[in-house]
């Protein structure tokens, strides 16, 4: 026990002195991916807050042959600019993205209105252009009211109650919730937090298991009376150590900038105060001498430093797989899927954001199997450090 | 006392080293003499115990190190082959991290390390990050955090390697003081000069077997050359592979 406490004191020390190492677990992983997520997170929400509340901009080509139209238009609060269009002026300005959409009033509007026949309008956009596809929903809704303002109109004029022609009406019940509503930044936001936790021990379980070989100095510490799983077990200490500072580190950063984004004007909340951070932390720990350990034992099966460096970068993939798989399926956390480390923590760090209830069932059973594998595999990379094949 | 019975060592279908057999005494310098490859390393990794023999055993001061490899570790200093040293940690600081390891208490590990620094003349470099330092300064490094538990035998794989004149002789110095304290010191070597320099006795090892052993003289005796160089050529077969 004291031989693993010193390998972990040495290793935690040596660590603290490399740069690099240091960098990526404490500066680079924990604040930098936080601060990306929250900078992006803004400006989506910036976006659509802007585009709701500015006014609709619509050029309208030959507006004299319609002005009750245009008076609606104006009166529902857009911003109407006369232009002189013809069908292909319309085109190429909306092709040169000069104007996002055109409404244009033909010739033959006027007479067919009068005569109570279908008066017929032209709206050009871009349906390959994303943005456009928000003012075009906007911009018809406004003359289909103006429509259904004239039909009850003509009706009334021909003596029909204007309320027969709504048979049904539906009305929307939306009963998505703020925090529900706010999934998809959830979900990227429990991937952030695995990521950033593995990343923190991954220099060094290189640096502990391939540097070490690489640079000779593991020959001589196994001349040492000391048990080779011991020297492992400190080294994967020492991982698991800067592991839950990356840790606490980026669910921290986290927590305090999304205070600063302001979530709840784009409707959505996340429950993200002191104490579900806390237990974010709780619950994401299981996860760190699982991981610390497969990093290790991979790393110990790499002949140099650049090959392990390879294929963690593969490992780091593993633990996001189900990840992938959660948003693609739609999958809801179940009790078999709650035995999946990383996917467990995934669910259960999503759901303390959303502010749900966690089964206590599925509390255990994420703690337990995470627990308990990552006890595996550091046994399986004690015994790594018995073969004659790691001397290189 | 070092004392190899019978070692062998395959490597897939390589035989390293084929029925080993060598006594290295306390209070002498003994020399494992042969060209690269013929498997020296091997011989050595066994007796300090990070590869295990395949047939065959060696004692450490009568402890096996095939039934008890942690006990015969205790009683052993070793400097491998190339003195690999933690990079981010001072000469002082690699010294009494090996210490702990064997598990001397802090202040020990200390007052140890800092009589070791003096006896290698380190103090100017004791401080600085060993990968700062010198090939030389990284050897008494390495020296010194072999000897850090004080043991009683001492095993150098090529300890002169990559080394200049200066750093060679100072070696040479401490090695001869080791044994006049009643070390055991074993070391390898392919350089036939340090052999005939410093050793008392004389291992031969080429291909994997040891072809020759006991005192410089002996050995000359045995093969009736008058000088040793042509005594090992006669003896390898080759002289490729020596310096």
């Amino acid at each position: 026990m004291r031989a693993i406490l010193t390998v972990f004191a040495k290793e935690f020390r040596e660590n603290l002195r490399d740069r690099r190492t240091l960098f990526t677990a404490l500066v680079f992983g924990p604040l930098f991916s936080p601060l990306l997520f929250a900078a992006i997170l803004m400006l989506t929400i910036q976006r659509g807050d802007a585009r709701n509340d500015q006014p609709l901009k619509l050029a309208v080509a030959h507006a004299e042959r319609a002005p009750n139209l245009v008076n609606h238009l104006v009166e529902y609060g857009v911003t109407v600019e006369p232009v002189t269009y013809d069908d292909a002026a319309a085109r190429k300005a909306v092709r040169d993205r000069t104007q996002r959409i055109v409404l244009m009033i033909p010739e033959n509007y006027g007479e067919r209105f009068l005569a109570g026949k279908p008066a017929p309008l032209e709206l050009y956009s871009d349906s390959s252009e994303q943005l456009a596809e928000r003012d075009v929903r906007r911009a018809k809704a406004i003359v289909a009211s103006y429509g259904a303002t004239i039909t009850q109109l003509r009706m009334i004029a021909r003596g029909v109650d204007p309320v027969s022609l709504a048979p049904i009406a539906i009305h929307d019940v939306d009963v998505s919730t703020p925090a529900s509503r706010s999934v998809l930044a959830l979900g990227t936001m429990s991937y952030i937090i695995l990521i950033t936790m593995l990343m923190g021990g991954m220099y060094l379980a290189i640096d502990a298991t391939a540097g070490e070989r690489e640079r000779g100095s593991l020959e001589p510490l196994l001349t040492v009376p000391v048990r080779r799983e011991h020297l492992i077990y400190g080294k994967i200490l020492a991982a698991c150590a800067y592991m839950s500072l990356s840790l606490i580190l980026s669910v921290t950063a986290l927590s305090i900038l999304l205070r600063f984004i302001g979530l709840e004007s784009f409707g959505m909340s996340v429950n993200f105060g002191p104490i579900t951070a806390l237990k974010v932390i709780l619950f994401s720990l299981p996860l760190v001498p699982l991981g610390a350990s497969l990093m290790t034992i991979v790393a110990a099966y790499t002949r140099s430093y650049r090959e392990a460096q390879t294929y963690l970068g593969l490992v780091l993939l593993v633990p996001t797989i189900p990840l992938v798989f959660v948003g693609a399926l739609g999958l809801e956390p179940t009790t078999a899927l709650m035995a999946t480390p990383s996917l467990s923590q995934h669910f259960l760090i999503t759901s303390l954001l959303r502010d749900e209830a966690i089964p206590l069932a599925h509390m255990a059973l994420s703690v337990g199997v995470t627990l308990g594998l990552g006890a595996l595999l550091a046994g399986i990379a004690g015994r790594l450090y018995h073969r004659e094949a790691l001397l290189g | 006392m070092i004392e190899a019975n019978h070692l062998s060592k395959r490597f897939g279908s390589i035989t390293a080293v084929k029925d080993v057999s060598l006594r290295a005494e306390d209070g002498r310098i003994t020399g494992l003499l042969g060209p690269n490859g013929a498997g020296k390393s091997t011989t050595l990794r066994m007796l300090y115990t990070v590869i295990a023999p395949d047939s065959g055993d060696a004692l450490i001061d009568g402890v096996s190190v095939v039934n008890a490899p942690l006990e015969a570790r205790k009683s052993i200093g070793v400097m491998p082959h190339n003195a690999g040293v933690y990079q981010h940690l001072s000469a002082r600081e690699n010294i009494v991290y090996f210490g702990a390891l064997h598990g001397l208490s802090k202040q020990v590990s200390e007052s140890r390390a800092d009589e070791l620094i003096k006896l290698l003349d380190m103090q100017e470099f004791a401080t600085r990050p060993a990968k700062k330092l010198s090939q030389g300064q990284k050897m008494k490094t390495a020296l010194a955090r072999a000897l850090i538990h004080g043991p009683r035998n001492i095993l150098l794989d090529e300890p002169t390697n990559g080394l200049d004149v200066m750093a060679v002789r100072g070696l040479r110095h401490l090695l001869a003081r080791l044994r006049d304290e009643g070390h055991c010191v074993l070391f390898s070597s392919h350089v036939m000069q340090e052999v005939a320099a410093l050793c008392d006795d004389v291992v031969v090892i080429a291909h994997g077997e040891v072809v020759a052993s006991g005192t410089p003289d002996g050995i000359r005796d045995r093969t009736g050359h008058d000088n040793l160089e042509d005594a090992f050529v006669q003896l390898i077969g080759t002289g490729e592979g020596l310096a």
